[in-house]
């Protein structure tokens, strides 16, 4: 998976964020044994203290942690991952209204547009399922307002 | 104590000021932007704290020493310019960087080199640009060096050996040590960097970390360089 980084904000909240996305949706499956700093930060292409520094944030908020034996695991509590996905969720949907209002909908007329969505892609059967970039654009929500 | 000391540091040349008058203080463990357009004095910083120019006042020091023998064996220097004896190939190159520095890797080097896929009895002057900057990068990374000075490391190369290099980087220095990179390309170093030092006529007009100039003015370390040299 690809890592970019959008200027104005600092690099290691982006990676904290991008980590976050990928321990919700099973790229670093629960429990598993997380990758090492440098290869990480190899991978993204930042410096390893930028990389040290989010899977410190990471491991304060109980997404991963280290073990004596065996380094840094990912968390294998359903709970957390229950609240990361809302936590991520709440954002995602948080991007979503402010977008929807600046093109002028009303809430009334979000909650409805987002109902009539998700109804008429169901009945079509592509409901997308993981991508959450397409949740994000609603696409199909604007031209239903 | 720092590293990397420099206190009321002036060089000129002749009527020139390169340098006026600089303090600067750099940490090991960081790798360290040196940023600034062409002249504002970045090659002459990294010559005065190799010993190839003698400050006019002021003073540079090097792990607490004046540059000199002493210091050449703690900083890995990559000059701006070629400098290898081009009728060597990598083979030899090893050899001689292991005759010159007690801290040379040959196993980290060749390992390195190897996947280049470079033919072991081609000698530098025919390999491309590129493979040559990336040899001479490869020899210098292959030091456990107490500092990494890297003067325009990744100038005149295209966009993929660039990649190449910023992670030889990234991968091969000593956790303990500073690396400080000088470049007008901060795009392209920008996500590396634990810190920026914004070098402007001789002056030294910003250093802070990278990740507090992102957040204190909304923009990357580019977009403010940009604006901060605006012609």
């Amino acid at each position: 998976m690809e890592w970019e980084f959008k200027s104005g904000a600092p690099i290691y909240q982006q990676i904290v964020l991008a980590i976050k996305f990928r321990i919700a949706n099973g790229t670093y499956p629960p429990g598993s044994k997380f990758p090492a700093v440098r290869e990480l930060a190899l991978e993204a292409g930042v410096n390893p203290n930028t990389m040290q520094r989010a899977l410190a944030e990471l491991e304060r908020e109980g997404l991963l942690m280290t073990v004596r034996t065996s380094g840094r695991l990912v968390t294998g509590s359903e709970e957390r991952l229950r609240t990361l996905r809302m936590e991520l969720g709440n954002s995602v949907i948080g991007e979503m209204f402010i977008n929807l209002r600046r093109l002028g909908l009303s809430d009334e007329e979000i909650v409805e547009a987002v109902r009539n969505w998700r109804q008429e892609a169901g009945e079509k059967g592509n409901l997308p399922q993981d991508d959450v970039s397409v949740i994000a654009g609603t696409p199909a929500a604007v031209k239903e307002g | 104590m720092s590293i990397f000391a420099c206190q009321n540091l002036t060089k000129r040349y002749g009527k020139l000021t390169a340098l006026d008058n600089i303090d600067l203080e750099l940490e090991s463990g960081r790798i360290v932007g040196l940023l600034g357009p062409n002249g504002s004095g970045k090659t002459t910083l990294i010559k005065l704290a190799n010993r190839l120019l003698q400050p006019t006042s002021g003073s540079i020091l090097i792990d607490g020493k004046a540059p000199g023998v002493a210091t050449k064996k703690s900083i890995a220097y990559l000059p701006d310019k070629e400098y290898l004896p081009d009728w060597m190939n990598t083979r030899q190159l090893m050899h001689f960087y292991g005759d010159f520095y007690d801290d040379f890797d040959p196993r980290r080097a060749s390992v390195m080199l190897s996947s280049l896929d470079i033919p072991s009895d081609m000698v530098l002057k025919k390999m491309s640009k590129g493979t040559r900057e990336k040899v001479q990068l490869i020899l210098t990374m292959s030091r456990r060096a107490k500092v990494y000075l890297l003067d325009e490391p990744i100038a005149g190369v295209d966009p993929a050996a660039r990649d190449y290099i910023l992670r030889t980087i990234i991968q091969n220095y000593e956790e303990n040590s500073l690396v400080l990179i000088s470049t007008h390309l901060i795009a392209d170093v920008e996500s590396v960097l634990d810190e920026a030092v914004f070098l402007k006529q001789g002056h030294i007009v910003l250093h802070k970390p990278a990740d507090e100039i992102r957040t204190e003015t909304g923009k990357s370390v580019d977009e403010y360089f940009r604006e901060v040299f605006r012609c």
